[in-house]
């Protein structure tokens, strides 16, 4: 299937960016008429995956990030996070709750948010080449006014 | 990261504002653990009524807190929690865990 839109980003992983990042895919997801239930699903999600490339992909120095958005003619919007750092060596134990490896200040909750708050939820990990974190949500149709 | 604290008798009230994000977590936490320690309040009401968003970081501060809340014998309730946080806090059994007052 071929998006009708799509947009990239590239940044560097900076926590100020978490903010940018999760506000630039609601305001790219806005075409679609989310409801703000819908949005505040997204910014979450993408809050989640933004947040693990900084604490986790590049734990010593800064590196980058890409957040690609795709909206596909079923309404459908695809996140796409990418970092070209550490990579985690076993990603089934990484998405279980409660698990991290990030000390007492992180819950071990964020994979789980993500997959709770989308419909589709793609892990793909290279250890010392980085990891890709690919979502997928529909968003409802709204009748129109 | 704005708080704003108010003693009543052993009652703690902290109002908490912004978007708790892991950017902003660090420094909330060593607040509210600072807070906390200073007044040594038998009960911590922690209000969320300002928060506009919330992620996985926001879970790690309210558990700490209410952590060292039950450390010190007292206890912590939740109120106004915006939907946004509720949801992301119940999906980790949080509300299972603290007092709750919507």
């Amino acid at each position: 299937m071929k998006p009708v839109n799509e947009a990239k980003l590239t940044f560097l992983s900076r926590s100020a960016n978490e903010g940018f990042a999760r506000t630039a895919a609601a305001c790219f997801a806005a075409q679609l008429d989310p409801t703000l239930d819908e949005i505040n699903d997204i910014k979450t999600a993408v809050s989640e995956a933004v947040t693990n490339c900084i604490v986790h992909a590049y734990p010593e120095a800064l590196g980058l990030v890409t957040l690609r958005l795709r909206l596909f003619e079923d309404n459908t919007l695809e996140i796409l996070v990418k970092d070209s750092g550490v990579g985690i060596p076993d990603v089934e134990k990484a998405r279980k709750p409660l698990y991290t490896t990030g000390g007492d200040d992180r819950s071990g909750m964020g994979f789980t948010i993500m997959e709770s708050f989308m419909d589709r939820l793609k892990v793909r990990s290279v250890p010392g080449k980085g990891t890709t974190v690919t979502m997928r949500r529909r968003i409802s149709r709204r009748l129109q006014a | 990261m704005p708080i704003q604290c108010e003693e009543a008798g052993r009652v703690l009230t902290v109002s908490v504002s912004g978007e708790v994000d892991h950017h902003a977590a660090r420094a909330l936490m060593t607040e509210l653990g600072q807070r906390v320690d200073a007044a040594l309040p038998g009960r911590l009401e922690l209000d969320l009524g300002g928060v506009t968003f919330m992620d996985s970081s926001g879970i790690a501060v309210v558990l700490r807190t209410w952590k060292r809340m039950s450390q010190l014998g007292g206890s912590m309730t939740l109120r106004c929690v915006p939907p946004q946080a509720a949801k992301v806090l119940k999906a980790a059994g949080v509300d299972k865990l603290v007092a709750w007052n919507e």
